[in-house]
């Protein structure tokens, strides 16, 4: 099935619930206390969501966040909006049948790498894959933060956990592969001590239309400390981290002196001054395909700059256009009439 | 007892002594290529149309496509049919219509003594014999002796008759079920008008197909004519059926009318979050088909899925369903907690199925009763629900829906193999005699801000304030964790969880003042009450008449409600002196009856994937009537 109407960013914009007045960051805050460590990354990530929000000024009875368990799982409570805390792994789900039976609602999905990515992987891939339009953010810690510290499916290869005293014997998965291997319609990383970013970041993945999947690196202080301090921290950042912006060169470093080219099995660092300064790619997030995509996901420290922002974003109908537009379409060619649905094929008379 | 008539019938012909019976048990069995369910469900037509009461078993393997001929590849479809109101498919056939050696094998235990065989004699070759386990071919080696045959060229004559229409070989025999059917007709004296309709209906766009069918149910009925058949032509004369507008009916079917009808009659729109499965499936895929209902069916990745999309629907006030059978229920355990939790409406149907853990995925069985009641973590109570009929579970999805919304909880609808495939005639419900649902949150919509607290709860029902998203200034959370009493904020304080869990407890017990009392079937006291649920209510009601004519005393009540049990369930039970209940399971209603009501009830149990048998019921009951 084609649809008519492929969804432009003024029609997005349009059918975000705004609120009648202008409303600050408090207007999204609730009065439950929060419970987080001291220091974890999740203060910032809730104080950007709300500064987010007020930016877009969205009506906050218009939005559910939908969550899992784990610590990250915890946010709803603290968003004075409609929320609800779910079962582990499982918001995906939940978040599905509500938007799709509630169009008129903005759901945001809040989980963790162990709650998305673990005992919820199926559920991640098959919203990701359906397009299904919620927005999902990914508190990444690399850690199993709630239960107190054992590994996680993006916990490194030999890290030394709780449940992993000699290290663990088993790879990570990288969220951003696996949402691009989902073909999600909108994929991007962001972090939780560049607020600027992050509001952006969660601005951006609102606006979209259609599945967003967003990645969070953020900071255990108490179980996996500093576990994206080595390219995150203020004084690299520069040097380590490439801020992605669509239809711009993909450049990094001091004063841009850095920039990245294709290279036979990948991407590679070039010169941004050298005679390779020719090759340095631009980024292109609406690319239909997710190649390069890929290859950016796979960009990790050391050897390669860690991509920041967004990744992907292509327009494409979302699991709810095309359902809505059957029952639209099944509305107007039959006609509804129970009585005679209970009455089935054929029937008939005793007298 | 035995009328002669002549009988003039539609291809004409010569005229055969007629006998009339009161009821008659018909088996089609066949390879699953044979078109077994395909005839018998032309058959069933044929006799609703006619006036019979009927009831139908379908049988087939869990194999779509198991070895042409062998022995776990046969399909089959009973039909009882009757001058009287009947409540089974009957236990024992008294003509069973063989179409191969491997039908024969595994279905002639079940004929009658005496019993009519319908065989297709092409089909007992040496392969076929050797498929079927068969040292010789029991046509020839008088190892059937006892029962009356018809050994029909069923293939070969199907294929003559379709002769010069340029069919293919196979597309030719493929027409060898409407001959069995054509010569079964004539044995019952049917009607071939509504199989004819039907054979334009369906292949009338592929003339030379549909001409090959109708051929050869015509000279399937002349092989019966022509053939001398010593006391074969038998006619079931018309039940005397309440008057009004009839249909045929599955239970499957009636659980998917009954959700349009429940959307329809409460104003949600349905959602219906399902991943396939045995028995359930065909609910998922009719109701795919009724889009122009507002019906939103989601194919889940998993049923865990379907159970957690069914809750996010619900929350968001449409009205949230998923099916299942039992290993589909085991998954969904923890989101249906979560649902008992947050106190939501949820629909929940289990089409149980034969376990453990796969089990016979194709046969019946009543085993998931305390998976339903008890198969989740914490104190978790539930409102149970079980259809007694195919037609009852149309209105038992009406209760459910009722239910789930007046006190703002999950509901599970228990229903099985057996009443999902069973096909009855059912008299088509007046949509404008049955009552709308109403859906307390419309109301509660437009409480002043003040006034609202997610967990306060309506004084009569303990249901609490369920307020979909989307109103202003009622913004508020919900989640699996402990709530408040009333606020519904996160809670741990030992009071405070203790009072939740005698709430949540006491909202369903509750229930039991917002349905019907059991009735009692029979005496209103006295020496034995059999006390049945769910789908055995047919064979159960049938048995205990049965065991009255053999002049015993004894009652009987049937139960829908499962949890809460009606309110007079106790007082029922201690009128009498003895209680029988009979289960397709090992005991599950048992042991919550005995449990509950301290009463030293006995069993009738078996576990065989099969509708329990009225025969062997029948002498359970008399022999505990006579201890
Ligand atoms: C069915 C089930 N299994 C296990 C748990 C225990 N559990 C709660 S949170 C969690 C891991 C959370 O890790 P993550 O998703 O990374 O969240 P974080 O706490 O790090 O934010 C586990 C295993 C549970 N609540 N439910
Ligand atoms: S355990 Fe880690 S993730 Fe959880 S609240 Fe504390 S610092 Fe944050
Ligand atoms: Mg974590």
């Amino acid at each position: 099935m084609v649809l008519q109407t492929p969804h432009s960013p003024e029609h997005v914009e349009s059918i975000i619930p705004i609120a009648d007045e202008n409303l600050t960051r408090k207007d999204y805050a609730s009065d439950v206390d929060t419970r987080w460590c001291p220091g974890c990354g999740d203060y910032s990530i809730l104080a950007q969501m709300q500064r987010g929000l007020s930016n877009l000024n969205i009506a906050p009875e218009k939005m559910v966040f939908v969550s899992g368990i784990g610590c990250s799982s915890r946010f709803p409570y603290y968003m004075n909006t409609y929320g609800m805390h779910s079962i582990h792994g499982r918001a995906p789900t939940i978040a599905s049948g509500l938007k799709l039976s509630r169009p008129d609602l903005m759901v945001f999905v809040i989980t963790g790498d162990g709650d998305a990515l673990s005992i919820g992987g199926n559920h991640l891939l098959h919203v990701l894959r359906r397009n299904v339009d919620v927005k999902i953010f990914l508190f990444n810690n690399r850690i199993y933060g709630l239960t107190k510290g054992q590994y996680s499916p993006t916990s490194e290869l030999g890290k030394v956990t709780k449940s992993s005293p000699i290290g663990t014997t088993e790879k990570p998965l990288n969220p951003l592969s696996v949402a691009l291997a989902s073909e999600a319609s909108f994929v991007a990383r962001t972090f939780d001590t560049d607020p600027q970013h992050l509001t952006a970041t969660i601005e951006t993945a609102a606006r979209h239309h259609g599945a967003a999947f967003v990645e969070i690196l953020q900071n255990c202080n108490i179980f996996n400390d500093r576990a994206f301090a080595d390219y995150t921290d203020r004084e690299v950042r520069d040097e380590r981290l490439l801020y992605l912006e669509h239809g711009k060169p993909m450049l990094f470093g001091e004063d841009h002196n850095k920039g990245l080219a294709v290279s036979a099995t990948g991407l590679r660092v070039v010169d941004a001054h050298g005679p390779d300064a020719g090759l340095i790619l631009s980024h292109d997030a609406t690319r239909p395909a997710p190649d390069v995509h890929q290859l950016l996901a796979r960009c990790a420290y050391p050897e390669m700059p860690v991509p920041m922002g967004v990744i992907r974003q292509v327009t494409t109908p979302t699991y709810g256009d095309y359902l809505d537009s059957q029952i639209e379409v099944a509305k107007f060619k039959n006609h509804q009439d129970v009585a005679q649905l209970l009455r089935g094929r054929s029937t008939w008379q005793v007298e | 007892m035995t009328t002669t008539s002549t009988q003039a019938n539609g291809s004409g012909g010569t005229s055969a002594p007629i006998q009339e019976r009161d009821r008659v048990t018909v088996r089609f069995a066949g390879d699953s290529g044979d078109g077994m369910q395909l005839a018998g469900n032309r058959f069933a037509d044929a006799t609703a149309i006619f006036g019979n009461d009927f009831s139908t078993l379908p049988d087939f393997p869990a194999e779509i496509r198991a070895p042409a001929g062998s022995l776990a590849g046969v399909s089959s479809f009973q039909i009882s049919f009757s001058k009287h109101q009947i409540f089974t498919p009957g236990d024992e056939p008294d003509t069973l219509v063989a179409m191969n050696p491997a039908a024969l094998k595994s279905h002639l235990s079940a004929l009658t003594k005496g019993g009519l065989l319908v065989v297709n004699e092409d089909a007992f070759t040496a392969g076929n014999l050797k498929k079927a386990n068969y040292p010789s071919n029991p046509l020839a080696d008088g190892s059937l002796e006892g029962y009356r045959i018809i050994k029909a060229p069923i293939t070969t004559a199907a294929v003559s008759a379709a002769d010069d229409l340029g069919l293919s070989n196979q597309n030719a025999e493929r027409t060898k079920n409407f001959f069995a059917l054509g010569l079964v007709y004539w044995l019952y004296d049917r009607d071939l008008q509504p199989t004819l309709d039907w054979i334009e209906d369906r292949f009338g766009r592929l003339p030379n197909i549909a001409e090959a069918n109708r051929r050869a149910l015509y000279a399937g009925h002349a092989y019966g004519e022509t053939t001398e058949i010593a006391d074969a032509h038998v006619r079931v004369p018309p039940a005397v059926l309440n008057p009004g507008e009839y249909r045929t009916i599955t239970g499957n079917q009636a659980l998917v009318l009954g959700l349009i009808t429940a959307s329809h009659l409460s104003d949600l729109e349905l959602f219906y979050g399902s991943y396939p499965i045995t028995p359930a499936s065909d609910v998922l895929v009719e109701l795919a088909a009724l889009r122009e209902y507002g019906v939103r069916t989601f194919q889940a990745e998993d049923e865990i899925s379907a159970v957690g999309t069914a809750i996010g629907a619900s929350y968001g006030g449409a009205l949230g369903v998923t099916g299942t059978s039992g290993p589909g229920i085991a998954l969904k355990s923890e989101a249906i907690n979560l649902a008992i939790m947050t106190e939501l409406p949820l629909i929940v149907l289990d089409v149980q199925r034969s376990g453990p853990s796969t089990g016979m995925p194709t046969k019946t069985e009543q085993t998931d009763l305390l998976q339903v009641m008890f198969g989740r973590n914490g104190e978790s109570p539930l409102c149970v629900l079980a259809a007694k009929t195919p037609g009852d579970c149309f209105y038992m999805v009406l209760e459910a829906v009722r239910l789930a919304y007046k006190f703002v909880t999950p509901v599970i609808l228990l229903s099985d193999t057996y009443l999902a495939n069973t096909a009855e005639p059912w008299p088509v419900p007046d949509l404008a005699q049955l009552d709308q649902i109403e859906v307390p949150f419309r109301k509660l919509r437009y409480i002043d801000p003040e006034e609202f607290a997610p967990y306060k709860r309506d004084p009569d029902t303990l249901a609490r304030m369920f307020i979909p998203p989307g109103e202003a200034d009622l913004q508020h959370r919900i989640g699996g964790l402990e709530k408040s009493d009333i606020s519904g904020d996160v809670a741990y304080s030992p009071e405070n969880h203790q009072r939740m869990t005698d709430l949540r407890a006491a909202k369903i017990a509750g229930i039991a003042n917002f349905i019907p009392e059991l009735e009692v079937d029979g005496p209103d006291s006295g020496d034995l009450l059999v006390l049945s649920w769910g789908s055995t209510y047919g064979a159960v009601f049938t048995a205990v008449n049965d065991a009255r004519e053999a002049g015993c005393d004894v009652a009987h009540a049937h139960l829908q409600y499962l949890n809460p049990f009606p309110r007079n369930l106790g007082d029922v039970i201690s009128r009498y002196n003895k209680v029988l209940v009979p289960e397709a399971n090992t005991g599950q209603l048992r042991m919550l009856v005995r449990a509950k009501f301290l009463v030293d009830a006995q069993g009738y149990n078996e576990v065989t994937g099969q509708p329990l048998s009225v025969r062997l019921l029948t002498e359970a009951i008399q022999q505990l009537a006579a201890e």
